[in-house]
């Protein structure tokens, strides 16, 4: 990768073990961390707010809307959290192949699939217990995902095939060989004018968590992020992870096996996008149609690249984001905006964050000290 | 206002033929105290020249309604959203009434949501809503559009010269089909030996293979240009920069094609929400199930563009006058598919209204293309 200096996986590997006198190191290091994208979050904001006030709008009530439309009540709050859980799986789909040093794009694709999986096995097994047949289903599509998402990274350690470009076009295939089979082979003949597999049954669908609108694959998503985190930054695979993303040829000198780290990495992000494509079939449609194409995938770049590709900074980053959308509609409808303006804003915070990459290191407050 | 919904109101009313009139009508009453909120909720842009236009043209209409608030959120996607949307409109905005238009709104969502809140009722634009399965507060409301792609079909048929031409469709489901057939049925009324030739693009909204059909079509020696997408602007203003005509779907595309467009087949929602809203004012029953053509002012033509002849406006305005008085049947025996099996036998006619037109499945003699 010759662009890698870019990718935050290169950072982490300038988190080299601090001296150990400067112990104020560790918890400036944290805060260089909290308040770049802070500061990103703040310039993004008022670059909005300028462009509200072109718009002839006022950008306080603007912000009263989001409070309200993502965090004001409990509605909102469930609302924003059933928006975050997809997202927290797919951003998993881009963080985990970015330890390596890879840039996927293609999770939509595994998304998808990772959805018609489980919708296709789901009637043949009709009648087997709910909560075996939910698990074969999960088995499925996050199967799906991961041999779509580890066969771009097999072209990638094998062929040379540049992952980015390789995963996006395998999206399209993706999306294409699913149209196919939805509306060919495995399609419901009941379904009209709106092609769709047959349906799962209401009987196997996962619930609602207790006391609340929110499904399942929130919690699959907070485990996912949790157990990512501690993959890559507490195992001796994700050492090996990091130190292939940090310097490939440092990492095949030592022995590594970076063809298979690289394949494994993939696979495990397409495993986690398939998820989140069989949750949107058992918790939400019941069955495998064009709806499954929602953009899940593509939301979750953006989410990954915020979090700059953490695992565990997906969640509140994820919560960020859900948010803003979910207080998208009151907008629309409140100030008379169209749908498009809070992608303005989303826009404004992906290019601010991504600015805000060069600011790591230059402060010297936050850097280790030497000893006096 | 649709007669034939005035007729069977009646018959409630009077109290005659008791279970039959009951189909069609719901058995839940609203007193409306206030000002009476109705949310619409659209899957693109409410300026798309197209599907989503047409339905915020038809709320744009009740909007000055004394008495009626108008809450309106685009881009809302076919997920869990869409279920968010409607509740944080009832919620936030005390919508009594909801509008949700995409087909896929329908199942699951929309009946989720109906089952959840009694108390308001839902209508939804397609064909879909069941007495025996669904809610009574629920309901479907759907134009038989298929007539104006006949009429554009009488159009086109006067003015191509090549006696060929070009329909770009979205998906081969039975609403598409009933209109690809109708338009070239159109046509060779005027003259049998014209064909038409149709390229499906696979999906709802696929602006660079819409040009990209569009442009093959006219290749191909087509030279009038109509579709059946979600927004048929990237198609008029193709087919305008190429220099041949169009006929317009959904909405009015004329400022598109100021040239070639010669007339064009749209809904005219209007008539329906007005007639909700006149209800929801008066606390009156609503109607489950309403259907309409260009009799009941559901589907309205384009004017006539400058460039149509006066023996086609002549030949387009009996055929309108016929189908306004009712029972004109399109579809009549003895018609073959376009691989020579004949469809409908010489005894039968099918008016817009014939149930057997719903499950179409095949394409007339005369279209040149393939189902899957």
């Amino acid at each position: 990768m010759s662009d890698s200096a870019a990718l935050p996986s290169a950072t982490t590997l300038a988190d080299a073990p601090a001296p150990v006198f400067d112990r104020g190191y560790r918890y400036r290091h944290a805060l260089e961390s909290i308040l770049v994208p802070a500061l990103a979050l703040v310039l993004a904001a008022a670059g909005f707010a300028l462009f509200l006030i072109c718009l002839g709008q006022s950008p306080l009530d603007f912000v009263d809307l989001v409070w309200r439309g993502a965090f004001g009540s409990a509605f909102s709050i469930q609302n924003t959290l059933l928006k975050a859980s997809p997202l927290l799986l797919t951003a998993l789909c881009v963080a985990l192949p970015a330890q390596l040093g890879l840039v996927i794009i293609g999770g939509e694709g595994a998304v998808v699939l990772g959805g018609l999986a489980a919708a296709a096995i789901a009637p043949p097994l009709a009648g087997i217990p709910p909560l075996l047949l939910q698990v074969l289903m999960m088995i499925a599509g996050m199967s799906a995902g991961a041999v779509w998402i580890g066969f771009a990274g097999w072209l990638r350690a094998k062929r040379g095939i540049n992952e980015t470009i390789s995963s996006l076009l395998l999206a399209y295939i993706a999306i294409a060989l699913f149209n196919h089979i939805v509306e060919g082979p495995l399609r419901d003949p009941a379904s009209l004018n709106k092609p769709s597999t047959a349906d799962i049954g209401a009987g196997n669908m996962f619930g609602y968590l207790p006391g609340t609108d929110v499904h399942p694959g929130l919690i699959f998503g907070i485990i996912a992020c949790i157990a990512f985190y501690i993959l890559i930054f507490k195992t001796s695979f994700g050492f090996g992870c990091r130190v292939t993303g940090g310097s490939l040829r440092a990492a095949q000198l030592q022995g590594l096996p970076v063809t298979r780290l690289i394949i494994i990495a993939c696979a495990l992000g397409g495993a986690c996008a398939g998820l989140a494509g069989m949750v949107e079939v058992a918790a939400v449609q019941g069955r495998a149609n064009a709806s499954l194409a929602a953009g899940y995938g593509y939301a979750g770049i953006l989410i990954a690249f915020l979090a700059r590709q953490n695992p565990l900074a997906i969640i509140p980053m994820a919560v960020v984001l859900g948010g803003l959308t979910a207080s998208g509609g009151l907008i629309q409808r409140r100030m008379d905006l169209p749908d498009a303006t809070v992608l303005v804003l989303q826009g404004m915070i992906f290019v601010a964050i991504l600015a805000s990459e060069t600011f790591y290191g230059r402060f010297a407050w936050f850097q280790p000290r030497r000893a006096p | 206002m649709s007669r034939r919904f005035t007729a069977s109101r009646r018959e409630l009313l009077l109290g005659a033929g008791s279970a039959a009139a009951l189909v069609g009508t719901s058995g839940h009453m609203a007193f409306a105290k206030g000002p009476v909120t109705i949310g619409f909720i659209y899957v693109g842009t409410k300026d798309d020249y197209g599907y989503n236009q047409a339905h915020a043209e038809g709320a744009a209409a009740i909007k000055g309604m004394k008495g009626i608030k108008v809450v309106e959120e685009e881009k809302v996607p076919e997920t869990l959203d869409v279920e968010k949307t409607m509740e944080s409109m009832m919620a936030l905005d005390g919508a009594t009434l909801l509008f949700p238009t995409s087909f896929g709104y329908f199942d699951p969502f929309m009946l989720n949501e109906a089952k959840k809140h009694t108390d308001v009722q839902f209508r939804h634009c397609g064909g879909l809503w069941d007495k025996s399965k669904h809610p009574m507060n629920a309901g479907s409301y759907f134009g038989y559009i298929g007539q104006g792609q006949y009429l554009n079909g009488v159009v086109a048929g006067h003015m191509t010269k090549s006696k060929k031409l070009g329909f770009v469709a979205a998906k081969p489901i039975p609403q598409v089909l009933i209109n690809i057939n109708s338009f070239t049925l159109g046509a060779r009324s005027v003259d049998p030996s014209i064909t038409v030739q149709v390229i499906f693009t696979g999906d709802w909204s696929m602006p660079v293979k819409e040009a990209e059909a569009t442009n093959s079509l006219i290749d191909a020696g087509a030279d009038v240009i109509t579709c059946h997408v979600d927004g048929p602007k990237v198609v008029v203003e193709t087919t305008e920069r190429r220099g041949a005509f169009t006929c317009g779907y959904h909405a009015n595309q004329q400022k598109l094609a100021p040239k070639g467009y010669l007339t064009g087949a749209e809904w005219n929602w209007a008539t329906v929400y007005k007639m909700f809203a006149d209800k929801a004012l008066k606390g009156e029953t609503m109607p489950n199930f309403v259907r309409g053509g260009l009799a009941d002012n559901f589907v309205k033509m384009s004017p006539y563009g400058p460039a149509v002849s006066d023996a086609a406006k002549k030949n387009a305005d009996s055929v309108k006058a016929e189908m306004v008085k009712g029972g004109y049947a399109v579809f009549k025996g003895p018609l073959k598919d376009n691989k020579g099996k004949e469809v409908i036998a010489a005894d039968k006619a099918y008016p817009e209204t014939a149930i057997e037109l719903e499950s179409m499945n095949y394409l007339v003699e005369g279209v040149i293309g393939n189902l899957a």
